[in-house]
C-alpha cells in the first residue's frame, strides 16, 4: 500500500501534463488531491506499523542478470520521513496556490519531485535508491529555472551540478561495494552484512558519505543551498529545505554509515590530532552550524537569512549522526523532521507571505512597510516559526537540539560547547531578521501604493498544519522515538554499535 | 492530601489554558480575556493554598514523575514535586500575580491591545508556575524559556517605541547568554548523573547518591564536578536575576508597562534565578570530604551577590526616573538574596525573596499609581508634594519604602535583611560581603528616603502645575491619560496596594529570630524554637542603626532641602541670622556631609553609573561587534573563496569544453589537416622505432 505514495504522485504528474493550459484551478485541486492522498497513505502506514520494524512492500526482480531488484521496504526511520514528506507536500501545494504561470506544468514537476522523494525513502535496493535519487534532480532544476526568481538560472544550474557531483560520488562508492561484495546483489542488507575489508571501508566511506552529505549541506559543500533556496519558488524551496536536504542526510545514515561502519573507526595514523573520519565530519558539521548562523547574521536579503539557517540546522543533523550513540542518532532523525517542518514554514513566510506581496526581500526595505500591522498573520507565523527554529521548548526543534547536544556531549564535549554558541547565534539572527522585517521602527515613508493582499485561507491552513506538526513532535517526541528506535536497534545498524549503543 | 501532588500541575496549566483561549479571542473581547486570566489565576491561587496545606503536613518532597523520552534503558523523565520551597513560591506567585492582574485591568484600561496583554500575562504566569513546580531540570528549563519569552513579549509590548523594542531584545539575548551556561550545565549533569530529575526516590540528581558521586569527582582546576555544574547553572540564574555583569537588561526592561515591571521584573521572574539556586542548593553545597569551608560554587554565588548588592544600591542613588530607581534597587536586592543563599542557605535567601516580592510589587504598583496620577510623568524632579493629592498611594508607598529600607522591627524587610546580614557576619570565608551588604543597606535606606522626599514631600513641581505637555513622546504610559491635576488612582488600583502593604508589614513576623517559622518550614524540621545564637542582638542593632541612619541621611539631604528650596528664604534665617549662621556652620554637618559622604556617594554613584553605561555596555557592544566582524569575514570568505572555487572550477570545465568544441567545428579541411598531421607523426614515430 505504501508504494502507492510513489505511484499516486507520478500518476498525478502525468495527468497534470495532459490537462489543458487554462485549467489552472483544476490543476491545483488535482495536485492537492494527490498530495493529500499520498500523505493519508503515509499516515495510515505510520499508524499501522507502530513497532517500527522493517517490512517489505514490494520485492520483484528488475535486472535479474545483475541481481538488481525492485525492492521497496520501510522501517521506522523511513516511515517517519515519508510522513514528513507527505505533510510538507500538502503545505507546499497550499502555499503554491497563487501560481498562475503554466500551473499544470508546475504541479506536474512538483509531484514528480515528491514521488521521487518517496521513492528514495522507500527503496531498499540501492540501485533503485540511486535511480530515484537521480530523478529528484530533474524536476528540481526545472522548478527553479522556470518559476524561480533572483539569478534563477545560476541557482538552478549550481544546484544541479552539485547534486550530480554528489550522486556521481555515491555511484562510484556503490559500484565499488557491489563489485567487492561479489556482484550478486544491490540489496541494502546484503551489502551492509558483507564484511568489506577495513581498508576498503576507510576509502569508500568518505566518498559515499560526502556524496550524500553534499545534498545535506555539509560545509564546505553547502554553497548550492543558499543560492538554490533563494532562487527557487516558494514551494520548491520548501521542498528543498524540507525534504530534499533530508535525502542527503538519510543517505548518509542509511547507506554510507550502514555499509561502511568500519570507515568511522580510528585511523592507524592520526593526522593533526584527528584520528577518524567521524571526527572530521563532526568538526565539519559544527563548523557548518556556527558558520551558517554567523553568515545568516549579516545577510541583507530575508531569504538568504533562512537559506543560511538551513545550513546551520543541517549541521545539527550531521553532528547527530556522527555521535554514534542512540541519543544523538535519534536526535538527528528528529531534527530531520523538525527542520523539514520549520524550515519549510520559514521559507513559506518569506517567499509566499511576504515576497509575493511586497516584491522585495531586502530587510531594509521591508522594515518601513509596517508588516506587523499590514500582515499580522505573517508576522505571528514568522515569530512562531522563528521561536521553533531557535529551539524554544514546546517545539520539535528543542527536543532535537537537546538530544543532539546530549549525544554530542558524550562523544565530543568540546564540540558540544561550540554547538551551544551556535544555538546562541541562532537566536540572534532570527531576532535580527524578525525585528528588521516585521517590527522595525515605523518609517516615515508612505505605505505601499497598493494595499497588500491579506493572507489567504490556503496559506493559513498550511501554516497551521506545519506548526501543529512541530508542536506535536515537540510535546510528545516519544511518538516518533517509538517508531525509530526499533529501526536503530535492528540488524541493519549493527555495525554502528559494536557491543550495543553507548 | 496526596491528591494535590498529582494535580499540582493544574496550577501552571490553568493560566496557560487561559492564555491559549484568549490568544484565539478577537482583539475587541477585552472583558472575557481579562476575566479568564483573573479567574484562572484565582483558581491557581486556591490550588496553591491546598498545596501549601499539604506541604505543611508533609514537608518531605512529594513527586510525580513520568517518562517523556525513552531510549532503550535510558529515559529523560519529567515531573513535578511539592515541597515547602515549591509551596511557598506557589502561594507567593499566584497571590502577587492575582493582585497585579486585577491592578492591570485598571492600568491598561485604555490600551488597544488589552486582550493580547492579558494573554501574555497569563502565559507568563503559567511559565513561572511551571518553573516552580518542576521536578526536573529539563522541565524547569523549558518553563524558564517560556518565562523569558513572555518577558520579552511584555517588555516589548509597546514595540512601536524603539526603546521598548531595543530593551526587549536586550533582555532576551542577555538572558539567553546566561541560559547557554544553564543548558551546558544541564547537559553535563545529564551525562554524569544520567537523570535530570531532582527527586526520584533516591535516584534523583539532588539526592545523596548522585550528589556525593558528583562531589568527589574533580574536573579542571580542582573544581568538583558538582561545583562546576552548579556554576554553569548559576550562569542562567545570573542572567535571569540580573546579577553583575548580566544585569544590564533589567533597568532597561522598565520600558514595559508598569504592572509588568511589578510582576515580572520585581516580584517573580527575576526571583526565578534565586529560586533556581535554592532548588539546586544540595548540588551547590555538596562536599566531597569533610571540609568546613563552603564550596567554591557557594563562594562565587556570595561574591557575585555582594558585588551586585552594592553596585545596584550605589547606582540607584543617582537615578531620576522613579522606575529606574526601583529597578536598580531590585538588582541590589537580588544580590542580597544571592548573598543569603551563599552564606545562609535556601531559607535565608528565600525569606528575603518572599518579603521582597511583596514590598517591591507594592512599590512598583505604587509607582505605577503615581505615574498614572501624574499623567505619565516619571521624573521625580518634576513631582513633589503628592501626599496631598494621593494619600492612599502615599501611605502604601511609604510602607513599601520602610520595608525596603529595613526599618527596624515592624516591617518584613528588616527581618529578612537582618537574617542575611547575620549569616554574612558569621561566614567563615570572609567578612567583606558583610560590610558590602551593610553599606548597601545604608544606601538602600538613603535612596528610598530621597525618592519619597522628592515624590511626596515638598511642593508640587509638575510643569505648569496643570496642563502637562501632552505630547510627551517618550512615555507610552501617558498616551491615554488626560492632563491636569495629580489625582488618586481608582479603587481597582489602590485596593491591591493596600493588600500588598498589609503583607509588607505582616510577613516579617513569620521569620523573626524569636520564632523562625519560615526557616524551619523550609528546612523541613518542625522544631519551631527560638535560637539564641551569639551576636544576634548585636547584628539586629547594627542593621537597625544602618537603616535608621540611611533614612536620616536621606531626610537630611532631601527632605530638609526640598522645604528650603522655596522661593522665600528660611524663616529661621530671617528672624535670627546670626544664630542661623552659627548653627549652620557650628555643626559643619552639611559641609562635612557635602564634602565627604554626599560627594563620595555621588562620585561612587556616578562612577557606578559610568561603569554601567560604558564598561558593561561597552563589553556587550565589543562582543557583538566582534561577532559581527567575524560574520562579515565569513560572509566574505563564502562569497569570494568557497564560492569562487565553485565558480572558477566550473569556468575551467566550460573553457575546456569550449576548447574541445572548437576541435569539433565540422570543417572537413581541418579534420583532414589533423589526420594528415597525425599520419606524419605516426610515420615518424614508426620510422624512429625501426631505426632503433
Amino acid at each position: 500500500m505504501l508504494a502507492w505514495t510513489i505511484y499516486i504522485s507520478f500518476f498525478g504528474a502525468a495527468i497534470l501534463l495532459l490537462l489543458p493550459k487554462r485549467a489552472a484551478s483544476l490543476a491545483r485541486c488535482l495536485a492537492l488531491l494527490a498530495a493529500t492522498s499520498a500523505c493519508g497513505i503515509a499516515l495510515a502506514a505510520f499508524l499501522r506499523h507502530r513497532t517500527g520494524e522493517l517490512f517489505t512492500i514490494v520485492d520483484k526482480p528488475w535486472i535479474a542478470s545483475l541481481g538488481i531488484r525492485y525492492h521497496l521496504a520501510a522501517d521506522g526511520i523511513s516511515l517517519s520521513l515519508v510522513l514528513l514528506t507527505g505533510i510538507v507536500a500538502i503545505a507546499g501545494v497550499l502555499f503554491s496556490w497563487d501560481i498562475d504561470d503554466r500551473t499544470n506544468q508546475f504541479f506536474a514537476f512538483y509531484l514528480l519531485l515528491i514521488g521521487a522523494v518517496y521513492g528514495v525513502f522507500l527503496s531498499y535496493d540501492l540501485f533503485l535508491l540511486f535511480v530515484f535519487y537521480e530523478i529528484v534532480i530533474i524536476p528540481k532544476y526545472f522548478l527553479i529555472a522556470n518559476w524561480g526568481s533572483t539569478r534563477r538560472e545560476y541557482g538552478a544550474m549550481k544546484l544541479a551540478i552539485y547534486s550530480i557531483v554528489g550522486s556521481a560520488m555515491v555511484l562510484v562508492g556503490l559500484i565499488a561495494a557491489y563489485v567487492a561484495a561479489g556482484s550478486s546483489s544491490m540489496a541494502l542488507d546484503k551489502l551492509a552484512g558483507f564484511p568489506f575489508s577495513a581498508h576498503f571501508q576507510m576509502v569508500a566511506f568518505p566518498v559515499v558519505f560526502v556524496g550524500f552529505a553534499i545534498l545535506a549541506g555539509l560545509w564546505p559543500f553547502h554553497t548550492w543551498a543558499p543560492t538554490g533556496h533563494v532562487a527557487a519558488p516558494t514551494a520548491a524551496s520548501m521542498l528543498l529545505a524540507g525534504v530534499v536536504m533530508k535525502l542527503g542526510a538519510y543517505g548518509c545514515l542509511r547507506v554510507a554509515m550502514t555499509l561502511f561502519p568500519v570507515g568511522l573507526g580510528p585511523w592507524s595514523h592520526p593526522v593533526l590530532g584527528i584520528d577518524s573520519w567521524r571526527e572530521v565530519f563532526a568538526a565539519l558539521a559544527v563548523i557548518g552550524i556556527l558558520y551558517g548562523a554567523l553568515v545568516a547574521l549579516v545577510q541583507r536579503d530575508f531569504k538568504f537569512v533562512i537559506g543560511y539557517s538551513s545550513v546551520s540546522h543541517m549541521g545539527f543533523i550531521l553532528l547527530g549522526l556522527m555521535t554514534l550513540n542512540l541519543m544523538g542518532l535519534s536526535g538527528a532523525i528528529i531534527q530531520m523532521i523538525s527542520h523539514g517542518l520549520i524550515g519549510g514554514l520559514l521559507f513559506a513566510v518569506v517567499g509566499r507571505m511576504v515576497y509575493a506581496r511586497t516584491h522585495t526581500r531586502e530587510l531594509a526595505a521591508l522594515g518601513p512597510m509596517n508588516l506587523s500591522s499590514a500582515l499580522p498573520f505573517a508576522a505571528v507565523t514568522f515569530v512562531v516559526a522563528g521561536m521553533a527554529g531557535m529551539g524554544l521548548p514546546g517545539f520539535s526543534g528543542f527536543v532535537a537540539e537537546l538530544m543532539i547536544v546530549i549525544g554530542a556531549w558524550r562523544a565530543f564535549p568540546v564540540l558540544a560547547l561550540a554547538v551551544g554558541f551556535g544555538i546562541l547565534i541562532g537566536i540572534v539572527y532570527v531576532w535580527r531578521a524578525m525585528q528588521k522585517a516585521f517590527f522595525a521602527e515605523r518609517g516615515h515613508e508612505l505605505p505601499p501604493p497598493h494595499p497588500l493582499q491579506p493572507i489567504t485561507i490556503p496559506e493559513k491552513i498550511a501554516a497551521a498544519l506545519l506548526i501543529a506538526s512541530s508542536v506535536a513532535v515537540g510535546l510528545y517526541p516519544q511518538m516518533v522515538l517509538n517508531i525509530i528506535q526499533p529501526a536503530l536497534h535492528s540488524l541493519l545498524f549493527a555495525g554502528l554499535r559494536p557491543g550495543g549503543w553507548q | 492530601m496526596t491528591w494535590i501532588v498529582r494535580y499540582v500541575c493544574l496550577i501552571p496549566a490553568l493560566p496557560m489554558l487561559a492564555a491559549g483561549i484568549s490568544a484565539l479571542l478577537p482583539q475587541r473581547s477585552r472583558k472575557p480575556a481579562a476575566g479568564l486570566a483573573i479567574v484562572s489565576m484565582a483558581a491557581s491561587f486556591a490550588l496553591a493554598l491546598c498545596a501549601f496545606a499539604a506541604a505543611l503536613s508533609n514537608p518531605s518532597p512529594q513527586v510525580f514523575n513520568f517518562s517523556w523520552l525513552q531510549f532503550g534503558d535510558q529515559t529523560l523523565a519529567l515531573g513535578w514535586l511539592l515541597d515547602p520551597l515549591t509551596a511557598v513560591m506557589l502561594v507567593m506567585v499566584t497571590f502577587v500575580g492575582l493582585l497585579i492582574f486585577i491592578y492591570s485591568t485598571g492600568y491598561m484600561e485604555h490600551d488597544e491591545n488589552f486582550t493580547r496583554f492579558f494573554c501574555f500575562l497569563a502565559l507568563f504566569a503559567g511559565g513561572m508556575l511551571g518553573v516552580i513546580i518542576a521536578n526536573s531540570l529539563l522541565l524547569l528549563f523549558m518553563c524558564w524559556e517560556i518565562v523569558g519569552l513572555t518577558s520579552y513579549l511584555l517588555i516589548g509590548f509597546w514595540y512601536q517605541n524603539p526603546r521598548a523594542a531595543a530593551a526587549a531584545k536586550k533582555a532576551f539575548i542577555t538572558t539567553r547568554i546566561g541560559d547557554l551556561g544553564f543548558l551546558i550545565g544541564m547537559v553535563w549533569l545529564y551525562a554524569q548523573a544520567h537523570t535530570l530529575l531532582f527527586y526520584d526516590s533516591g535516584r534523583g540528581a539532588l539526592e545523596s547518591g548522585a550528589v556525593s558521586h558528583l562531589a568527589v569527582t574533580t574536573t579542571i582546576y580542582g573544581l568538583t564536578l558538582s561545583s562546576a555544574i552548579g556554576l554553569l547553572i548559576f550562569c542562567g540564574a545570573m542572567g535571569k536575576s540580573g546579577q553583575v555583569p548580566l544585569h544590564v537588561w533589567l533597568p532597561d526592561a522598565m520600558e514595559g508597562p508598569t504592572p509588568v515591571s511589578a510582576l515580572i521584573h520585581a516580584a517573580t521572574m527575576v526571583a526565578a534565578g534565586v529560586f533556581l539556586i535554592a532548588r539546586i542548593y544540595p548540588l551547590m553545597s555538596a562536599h566531597g570530604v569533610e571540609v568546613v569551608t563552603p564550596t567554591i560554587a557557594l563562594q562565587v554565588v556570595t561574591w557575585v551577590g555582594a558585588i551586585t548588592a552594592l553596585f545596584g544600591a550605589t547606582v540607584a542613588v543617582a537615578q531620576w526616573d522613579i522606575k529606574r530607581i526601583l529597578a536598580y534597587s531590585t538588582v541590589s536586592q537580588l544580590g542580597y538574596m544571592m548573598i543569603g543563599l551563599g552564606v545562609g542557605g535556601p531559607a535565608v535567601g528565600m525569606f528575603h525573596l518572599i518579603t521582597h516580592a511583596f514590598f517591591k510589587a507594592l512599590l512598583f504598583l505604587g509607582a505605577g499609581s503615581v505615574i498614572h496620577g501624574c499623567s505619565g510623568e516619571q521624573d521625580i524632579r518634576r513631582m513633589g508634594g503628592l501626599r496631598k493629592y494621593m494619600p492612599l498611594t502615599f501611605l502604601t508607598y511609604g510602607i513599601g519604602m520602610l520595608a525596603l529600607s529595613g526599618f527596624p522591627l515592624v516591617v518584613s524587610g528588616f527581618w529578612s535583611k537582618d537574617a542575611i546580614l547575620y549569616s554574612a557576619h558569621h561566614w567563615s570565608v570572609s567578612q567583606l560581603p558583610f560590610y558590602m551588604a551593610s553599606l548597601g543597606a545604608l544606601l538602600t535606606a538613603f535612596y528610598m528616603t530621597r525618592q519619597v522626599c522628592y515624590v511626596f514631600f515638598g511642593t508640587l513641581r509638575l510643569p505648569g502645575h496643570g496642563p502637562v505637555s501632552h505630547s510627551e513622546p517618550d512615555s507610552e504610559d501617558t498616551r491615554h491619560h488626560g492632563a491636569g491635576h495629580p489625582h488618586e488612582s481608582p479603587a481597582v488600583m489602590t485596593a491591591p496596594l493596600a493588600i500588598l502593604a498589609f503583607f509588607a508589614f505582616a510577613l516579617g513576623f513569620l521569620g523573626t529570630p524569636l520564632w523562625p517559622w519560615f526557616q524551619s518550614f523550609l528546612n523541613g524540621d518542625h522544631s519551631v524554637a527560638a535560637e539564641h545564637e551569639p551576636g544576634l542582638v548585636a547584628t539586629m542593632a547594627a542593621s537597625s542603626v544602618i537603616a535608621l541612619l540611611g533614612i536620616f541621611l536621606g531626610w537630611l539631604l532631601y527632605g530638609r532641602q526640598s522645604i528650603a528650596t522655596c522661593e522665600a528664604p528660611d524663616v529661621l534665617e530671617r528672624a535670627q541670622p546670626q544664630t542661623f549662621r552659627v548653627l549652620h556652620q557650628a555643626y559643619f554637618i552639611d559641609a562635612i556631609y557635602d564634602a565627604t559622604f554626599v560627594r563620595l556617594t555621588r562620585w561612587t554613584a556616578k562612577l557606578a553609573d559610568l561603569l554601567d553605561r560604558f564598561l558593561f555596555h561597552g563589553i556587550v557592544q565589543a562582543i557583538s561587534f566582534g561577532v559581527l566582524g567575524l560574520a562579515w569575514v565569513d560572509s566574505f570568505v563564502d562569497n569570494y573563496v568557497v564560492n569562487f572555487g565553485f565558480d572558477s572550477s566550473w569556468r575551467s570545465i566550460s573553457m575546456g569544453g569550449r576548447a574541445m568544441a572548437a576541435l569539433q567545428g565540422g570543417r572537413v579541411q581541418a579534420y583532414l589537416r589533423y589526420i594528415g598531421l597525425a599520419l606524419v607523426a605516426l610515420v615518424l614515430y614508426l620510422l624512429w622505432g625501426v631505426a632503433r
